[in-house]
């Protein structure tokens, strides 16, 4: 079947896709790290209308994920936010105006990343990254990249429980473009 | 300098002069649509081959995360919005043909004067106090949409000199996996900006460009009520063979 042709998110998205709660996958829990960094583009700008997803196994390995993401309360129809008690695995941030976007997660199970979706004005088909959450001797896709290129996947630690991972859609002249995946 | 429509059209004409035949998704570098410049990697994409690689299983949702009238997005206000009263229906299917059931649809769009019930959006078009232009739903066993709404409006926008975009709706799909996400634009036949517009035009397949146009469809309409348009919709992307077998 011929295949639906990707279209840009293009720059309104932001009152259909974006929840409250939807950066936080684990609301209250003690063991949540926190993932954050900025989004730049080819000139070294901040992209101030970029939309992350993230994708996750849980903290168990499990890949099956959980519904409730998005809870809504039946009565106001307001997002009631997801219960505490379920790990959805599923992440939605947009960059604010500084482009800069934070996560809070637990850590998965069984994998030491993170899958991430990227969506912005401009970007006419949405580019896969990965967050790793710590340098991954072995990993099949990591072991493929020379070390600058592979950096660029590599959360930085600020600080226990605090990463820095920025998203570079483009090479600026002076950092390494991030490296994107496609899958076969 | 600003440059004109007939420069983009130019420009167009260019980019399809080399495009690789058969390509489905847009080329994510092209110069007729200003803002991709600086915003696409220039370095190839890293081809993952995992079968465990986490990517190939996705999220769900479920009755927790939508509510019935998401769907009608002309009923989530105290008044009828204006405009012309469209249905829009459906199916999602995997590059198989099989259906994408139980998953997540979105859509928001432009009201039916052209302007988005969004603060960035300055077009100077009446903002409709009765629409928001935001709805969602989940599919149904066989894979079935259906939304409510109104026709939305072509609008300008600033990528040159008297840009119009084509009217059009905002999708976003989710799949049984997430290398199937798929973001896109859904538009009505017949429309003049077709050819004028760099981000459809960025499909250069013509056969995958056609898979972005609704088709109306007479039985659709309802009497005295409203016009009925038929989109379905065709997700890229392999999924953990483990999912299929369950599902």
């Amino acid at each position: 079947m011929t295949v639906t042709p990707s279209q840009t998110v293009g720059p309104f998205y932001g009152y259909a896709l974006p929840f409250p709660g939807g950066a936080d996958l684990a609301p209250g829990h003690p063991g949540a790290i926190t993932v954050h960094g900025y989004v730049y583009d080819g000139a070294g700008a901040p992209v101030p209308d970029a939309l992350l997803e993230f994708w996750q196994a849980g903290p168990d390995g499990s890949r099956a994920g959980a519904t409730g993401s998005m809870r809504r309360d039946p009565v106001t129809g307001a997002v009631a936010g997801r219960d505490g008690v379920a790990f959805t695995g599923f992440g939605r941030v947009a960059t604010d105006p500084d482009g800069h976007y934070t996560l809070r997660t637990l850590p998965p199970g069984g994998t030491p990343y993170l899958g991430v979706c990227v969506f912005a004005r401009g970007l006419l088909h949405h580019l896969y990254t990965r967050v790793y959450l710590e340098s991954s001797p072995g990993d099949p896709v990591l072991s493929g990249l020379t070390a600058e290129r592979a950096a660029t996947l590599i959360a930085t630690p600020e600080r226990p429980g605090v990463l820095r991972f920025d998203v570079r859609l483009q090479y600026d002249g002076t950092h390494e473009e991030t490296v994107f995946l496609a899958f076969e | 300098m600003e440059s004109t429509q007939t420069d983009i059209d130019a420009e167009i004409a260019a980019a399809d002069a080399v495009a690789l035949p058969g390509r489905i998704h847009p080329d994510r570098d092209y110069p007729p649509y200003r803002s991709t410049v600086l915003r696409h990697p220039k370095q190839s994409l890293v081809v993952v081959r995992d079968p465990e690689a986490v990517e190939l299983s996705g999220p769900v949702f479920g009755v927790t995360d939508v509510l019935g009238h998401d769907a009608d997005l002309t009923r989530q206000h105290r008044g009828e919005p204006l405009g012309e009263r469209i249905t829009v229906t459906g199916r999602v299917l995997d590059r198989d043909g099989h259906p994408i059931r139980g998953q997540l649809v979105e859509v928001w769009q432009a009201n039916a004067a052209g302007r988005y019930a969004h603060g960035g959006d300055r077009h100077p078009a009446p903002l409709d106090p009765n629409f928001t232009g935001a709805g969602r739903c989940l599919t149904d066993d066989e894979g079935r949409y259906t939304f409510t709404t109104m026709r939305p409006g072509a609008y300008p926008w600033r990528n040159h000199r008297n840009a119009w975009r084509p009217a059009h709706i905002h999708f976003s799909l989710f799949g049984t996996a997430f290398t199937q996400r798929l973001v896109t634009q859904m538009y009505f036949p017949g429309d003049p900006l077709h050819a004028r517009d760099p981000i459809l035009r960025a499909v250069a397949d013509e056969k995958a460009r056609r898979r972005l146009i609704a088709d109306y469809d007479h039985d659709l309409s309802v009497p005295e009520w409203s016009l009925g348009y038929r989109w379905d919709i065709v997700l890229d992307g392999p999924a953990a063979t483990w999912i299929e077998e369950g599902r």
